[in-house]
């Protein structure tokens, strides 16, 4: 039993280490000056400054990638939530002609691979003028992230006791009032977990932000990270600053949200 | 309040199953009547047609004499209590109670006084700022009864509310809904699978099995009367006991035989032309039996098994006569009888019920 217990715990300390070791390193090379970066590495620094960090945002500008990523993510994030969670409701919980190949549709578009469809969405954008917009990443990442968020929430829904709906039919609310008063109450678990992996998704989004902007006013957090990188020479120390700050209103947003996502919000409902 | 109707209705669920099958059936205003039959006799299907959750394949629904086949369950004004109580999790036993009136759009004062009394009638008035988690069984098959009654629909349907209970609770329930119901003036529709249930509470009681409707009548009367082997075998505890016998004709009278069992004449007036001899079954209840010395009553058998309740206790028998089952005999708790030992016992003939072996329906005229 002890022993057993122990074994798990150890490699539980193990895998925590596996992966928390790159983000210690990260952490720790953004933090020491140029000169030492390329020394004999230490697992503790001798010294720590904050250097790179002053000239991401003094010298580079670093507010501008992270406001628009913010911008966009944010925005897909809503969208794809509101619009996904009525959709996976409707196909959750109405039988319709047509609901499994349509469920079988929404999934296909999100198996294409990217690349293929950078250069027609290319030439579709710019058409539009698009181009170097937000909505000119909104739209795109939405048709990637809508397929995520509808099987998510959908998967979400079905689990959800059909006798609350009924219940709520009984008290005489229609299937809209049903799903504002009673599912959503019930859901914000599921739509909370939908709408962190959607802000991930778009957040680190690399391939689309790259080809849809053309200038530093609407480059991302990862296109701007990329672009750091000179002809001569590579500010590693700035560019780990960098995907350290990135990872921070992620982490954060996990964090905070994972606190209040607990199963069990329906108990009492049903028997038990 | 208003009557229920079912006009020739059935369903058919996709997969080809039919759940019920040409179900007609009157509800009266402000009766309780209970659909009793055993898991997938369709009886929750056919409340949940009433209720509009499901729509029927074919037939029609009558609400007070409107039919409302094609009007969706929000605006049937009827009040379900689900066997799960489905009460609102996130919301209040208030809220709960007030829901239903909120989309009605009753006054916020008078949904408070409604909920108030409503919760005053069913003794929950300490509840009424709880959520659900923190209820007892007990206490959410009341907030459920609460939130139905709170809204004074035209019928109510419940849907086993209380196979969740436990035992004793579920008997003080039980009581409590009789008089609730007497109180209301209520037309309700009862789901069960508990036969005792179905005749405690019914004024008039119908039981189902695959589908259709076996019989459908004041509880005594199935008791008194069953249409069928079913229904004798189903309605009563302990169970009655089916006897195979043969009915033959001597001129006027007809007289039943059974091997291993000496019988005399009944005089079952039996319609002319169904006379010729034939397989019956005949029904006998456990306490249309009594134990004898051997050799004195209609049989004699070994007993098996013996089940104190109480009040009475029942005694199997193994018989020549039903070579399969045990022969079930309701005594007196005082009587001397003991495992192994041989008994005889005597059929109470004024009782006894007669089907045809082959239909299962009774036949006509044999007493019960």
């Amino acid at each position: 039993m002890t022993r057993s217990r122990l074994a798990a715990a150890g490699v539980a300390g193990l895998l925590v280490l596996l992966l928390l070791f790159p983000v210690y390193w990260a952490v720790v090379s953004s933090l020491t000056p140029e000169s030492r970066l390329f020394a004999v590495p230490a697992l503790v620094p001798r010294q720590l400054v904050f250097d790179h960090y002053r000239a991401l945002f003094a010298t580079r500008d670093f507010w501008t990638p992270i406001r628009n990523s913010l911008v966009v993510a944010g925005s897909t994030t809503v969208v794809a939530v509101a619009l996904g969670s009525i959709c996976a409701y409707a196909l959750a919980r109405l039988r319709f002609r047509g609901q499994a190949p349509v469920l079988a549709f929404v999934l296909a578009v999100s198996m294409f691979p990217q690349i293929s469809i950078v250069s027609p969405l290319y030439l579709l954008l710019r058409e539009l003028r698009l181009l170097n917009t937000y909505p000119g990443l909104v739209l795109p990442y939405l048709s990637f992230a809508m397929p995520l968020t509808i099987w998510l929430l959908a998967g979400f829904f079905r689990q959800l006791p059909a006798d609350l709906e009924e219940a709520a039919a009984m008290d005489g609310a229609g299937r809209i009032r049903t799903f504002w008063t009673i599912i959503l109450p019930l859901s914000w678990p599921g739509i909370a977990t939908t709408a962190i992996l959607t802000f991930l998704y778009c957040w680190n989004e690399f391939l689309f932000a790259l080809s849809f902007t053309l200038g530093p006013e609407r480059y991302t957090v990862p296109v701007a990270i990329t672009l750091f990188r000179g002809q001569y020479q590579v500010p590693w120390g700035e560019i780990l600053a960098g995907a350290v700050v990135a990872t921070i209103p992620v982490a954060a947003l996990v964090l905070i949200a994972q606190r209040g996502i607990v199963a069990g919000l329906t108990s009492g409902a049903v028997k038990g | 309040m208003a009557a229920i109707g079912l006009r020739g209705i059935s369903k058919v669920f996709p997969n080809g199953q039919a759940a019920v099958r040409d179900v007609t059936l009157d509800v009266a205003d402000g009766e309780l009547v209970v659909l009793v039959g055993p898991s997938g006799s369709g009886k929750s299907t056919v409340l949940r047609l009433i209720a509009g959750l499901e729509t029927q394949t074919a037939g029609a629904v009558l609400i007070g004499g409107r039919d409302v086949s094609a009007v969706a369950p929000q605006h049937r004004d009827l009040a379900m209590v689900f066997q799960s109580y489905a009460l609102y999790p996130h919301k209040s036993v208030r809220e709960n109670l007030a829901f239903g009136l909120q989309l009605q759009r009753v006054a916020p004062s008078a949904i408070a006084e409604r909920v108030q009394q409503t919760a005053t009638a069913l003794g929950i008035e300490a509840l009424l700022d709880r959520k659900p988690a923190q209820l007892s069984g007990g206490q959410r098959q009341r907030v459920a009864l609460g939130r139905a009654i709170v809204r004074r629909p035209q019928a109510f349907l419940l849907d086993e509310p209380l196979s969740n209970l436990d035992p004793q609770t579920r008997v003080a329930t039980r009581a409590e809904l009789a008089m609730l119901h007497r109180r209301l003036g209520a037309t309700m529709v009862y789901v069960t699978h508990d036969q005792e249930e179905a005749m405690t509470l019914g004024n008039r009681v119908a039981v189902m099995r695959d589908g259709t409707i076996e019989q459908f009548a004041p509880p005594l009367d199935l008791y008194r009367q069953p249409a069928n082997v079913f229904v004798a075998g189903f309605v009563g505890a302990p169970e009655m006991n089916f006897i195979a016998g043969t009915l033959s004709s001597h001129g006027g009278s007809y007289q039943i035989a059974s091997p291993a069992l000496k019988l005399d004449d009944i005089s079952a007036t039996v319609p002319p032309g169904t006379g010729a001899p034939r397989d019956v079954l005949l029904g006998v209840r456990p306490h249309d039996i009594e134990l004898t010395n051997p050799g004195a009553g209609n049989g004699v058998g070994g007993v098996q098994v013996i089940e104190p309740l109480g009040a009475t206790t029942i005694v199997h028998l193994r018989t020549d006569v039903m070579a399969d089952q045990l022969l079930r005999v309701l005594v007196p708790p005082d009587t001397p009888v003991a495992v192994d030992e041989s008994v005889g016992f005597r059929i109470n003939m004024d009782r006894i019920h007669v089907f045809d072996a082959r239909t299962g329906v009774r036949l006509p005229g044999t007493s019960g």
